[in-house]
């Protein structure tokens, strides 16, 4: 796609914007509409953007294979993770009260570590499944001719 | 930590997935899957413990109260399925190894552990949990993972016959959701034991009658009753053997549980068998099942195939227990569940063994192999005995207890068709038996027997068979008990 120079430029500069704002449902998802799915969309959608854009190398390349694996158990391990924390600390599989000195900051420290899992997985699959979609029979490149 | 048991249960397998990743190529992923199905047995045997001794547990994740959270509930009945689907887990990741070595690309190995992980983890979970929807949530985590598992397979045609039980997996899934989303929309709860209560005084309206046909019938197609078993014989033949081990110890019979919960504890029995009049249904359906697989498993070529339809024969059994209603009935059908556990585990282990050795488990595969790989072979007709229900195996245990129930009902020409289904299966297993042992080996078959490491939890199922076909303090025991507490209303 090296010849559309105007759409090369706009998602360019759009791509800062998109992972911010995918950043911005994750963390805002407490207060207010967003989280972890949402968010996790979002965020996958600038690097898949810029595999359109740039070709599936480049974006392998940005973000190699063996990182996406990684990020995708990488959630869940966040996710369980948190729940085993308050277990250790003496209570039920994911009650977060005890993370924090009072039940309420807890929950909010809790729900803050597991959707920041939930959407560590979901970019991650959103990602993989653009990869492994996108990389057999033709290449991106190819098919725009 | 003890008090954390039911948690652990499906938190260690469903943790260890992701750590599996992560683990990555290597010989680690191995180890520690092993450990962790192990891990994930002694806590499954301490929990039926606990509550065999101290009654029912009840678990609050997030330390929300029932029924506004999630309860992990074990009683009796599922504490005995938890037990089966985890001792099943341990045996055949240790029996794993040298056959995924064989069958699977040391590529994708780490992965195949990982599917292993989240299968175990969803079943277990499916069995455990007191809430309607973390049912299907669960349903769907290990049926994701061993819709990935089957596609592993080393014949292409796996692939196929994943996406086919991906699509019958998904409508079956579908359909409880739904029947479970009528309920909720009647009751506003999702607890099983609030659940029990609320439909109870609603049991005349439509919805609640939908909801009941809803979830029994995506129960059925999940459990492979017939005539909604298609699915099955070719995801079991062409899935990867130490999964066929697995799936068909484990998959159904777990299906199967969430149907008793469903019928008994749910619905009550006097809603399901009186205003719904589910008893012929199941008659009919069971019976049809048992004549139907066992016919059609003889003209099989295919062993791995073969025994995939007598599975849909077996599950005809199970849901003949059920469907008569009564504590023989209900303990009879329980018990084959287990029983069937290990009849079939141990079947489909000995066809690794052969697949193992010989590439292939085609009927002219077997030729001559009695002498060759004598222990497998062995293995194979201990297993195949206790499959048809020859006295001092446990498949006997489990239709003397179908007999019993059919008498005892007042019918018992159910009996005959019993006996006609096993002598059926007597056919199928001896066209094995004569291919094995009366006909010549073909020149240059591969000879030795398989690694000692898979010969070695086959041979531990077949012991097993026998010993629970002679002491059935435990396993029949256990198995009354739970029929009489879902008999009984409620745990």
């Amino acid at each position: 796609m090296s010849h559309h120079l105007v759409v090369r430029v706009v998602s360019k500069l759009l791509i800062p914007y998109i992972l911010l704002f995918g950043l911005y449902v994750q963390f805002h998802g407490d207060f207010g509409p967003g989280g972890g799915f949402q968010a996790g969309v979002i965020f996958a959608s600038a690097f898949i953007l810029y595999a359109l854009v740039h070709g599936l190398n480049n974006a392998r390349k940005v973000l190699p294979d063996h990182w996406v694996r990684i990020g995708v158990a990488l959630g869940l391990i966040i996710y369980a993770g948190t729940g085993v924390i308050s277990l250790f600390l003496g209570r039920n599989f994911l009650d977060y009260d005890v993370l924090s000195q009072n039940p309420v900051s807890g929950q909010h420290l809790g729900i803050f570590a597991v959707e920041f899992g939930v959407g560590l997985t979901v970019a991650s699959v959103m990602v993989a499944i653009f990869f492994a979609f996108a990389g057999r029979g033709h290449k991106i490149d190819e098919m725009e001719g | 930590m003890m008090s954390h048991l039911p948690a652990l249960q499906v938190v260690v397998p469903l943790l260890s997935a992701p750590i599996c990743v992560l683990l990555g190529r290597g010989r680690f992923a191995y180890g520690f899957t092993l450990a962790i199905s192990w891990v994930a047995f002694v806590i499954s045997g301490l929990l039926l413990q606990a509550v065999v001794q101290g009654g029912a547990i009840s678990y609050q994740l997030g330390g929300w109260a029932p029924p506004w959270g999630i309860e992990l509930r074990v009683d009796l009945v599922n504490a005995y399925v938890l037990l089966i689907v985890s001792a099943i887990g341990a045996l055949v990741m240790t029996y794993a190894k040298p056959s995924v070595d064989r069958e699977i690309g040391a590529e994708q190995e780490y992965l195949f552990y990982t599917g292993y992980l989240l299968c175990l983890a969803g079943l277990l979970g499916v069995t455990i949990t007191g809430d309607a929807f973390n049912i299907f949530v669960f349903f769907e985590v290990s049926s994701l993972a061993s819709y990935m598992l089957i596609s592993l397979g080393p014949n292409r045609r796996a692939l196929t016959a994943s996406f086919n039980y991906l699509i019958f997996g998904t409508i079956g899934a579908t359909f409880f959701l739904i029947g479970v989303g009528l309920l909720y929309q009647m009751t506003g709860t999702l607890n099983i034991a609030d659940l029990a209560e609320r439909v109870a005084p609603l049991t005349g309206t439509r919805t609640v009658q939908a909801a009941f046909v809803f979830m029994v019938v995506g129960l059925a197609l999940k459990a492979a009753l017939f005539p909604l078993h298609a699915w099955l014989p070719n995801s079991y033949a062409y899935a990867p053997s130490v999964v066929t081990i697995f799936l068909a110890a484990t998959a159904t019979k777990v299906s199967i549980y969430v149907l008793i919960r469903t019928i008994f504890t749910i619905f009550g029995v006097e809603f399901s068998f009186g205003t719904m009049s589910l008893g012929p249904l199941l008659f009919i359906l069971a019976i049809a099942a048992m004549l139907l697989g066992s016919t059609v498993a003889i003209f099989q070529d295919d062993i791995k195939r073969m025994l995939a339809w007598s599975s849909v024969a077996q599950i005809g059994y199970m849901v003949l227990g059920l469907a008569f209603a009564t504590v023989n009935g209900v303990a009879g059908g329980i018990l084959h569940l287990f029983n069937h556990a290990l009849i079939k585990a141990a079947l489909f282990m000995a066809m690794g063994c052969v697949f193992y050795r010989m590439g292939s488990v085609r009927i002219e595969a077997m030729a001559g192999i009695g002498k060759r790989m004598p222990w497998t072979t062995a293995a194979f007709v201990a297993g195949g005995l206790a499959l048809i229900g020859v006295p001092l195996t446990t498949g006997f245990v489990s239709k003397w207890y179908l007999l019993l129930a059919s008498v005892e009902s007042g019918m018992w020409w159910i009996a005959l068709f019993i006996l006609i289904s096993s002598l059926l299966a007597i056919i199928y297993v001896w066209r094995v038996v004569e291919a094995a042992y009366f006909m010549p080996s073909p020149d240059g078959a591969p000879e030795g027997e398989a690694p000692l490491l898979m010969l070695i939890p086959t041979w531990v199922l077949i012991i097993a068979n026998v010993y629970f076909g002679m002491d059935t303090r435990v396993s029949v025991g256990v198995a009354v008990d739970a029929a009489k507490a879902l008999l009984g209303g409620g745990s």
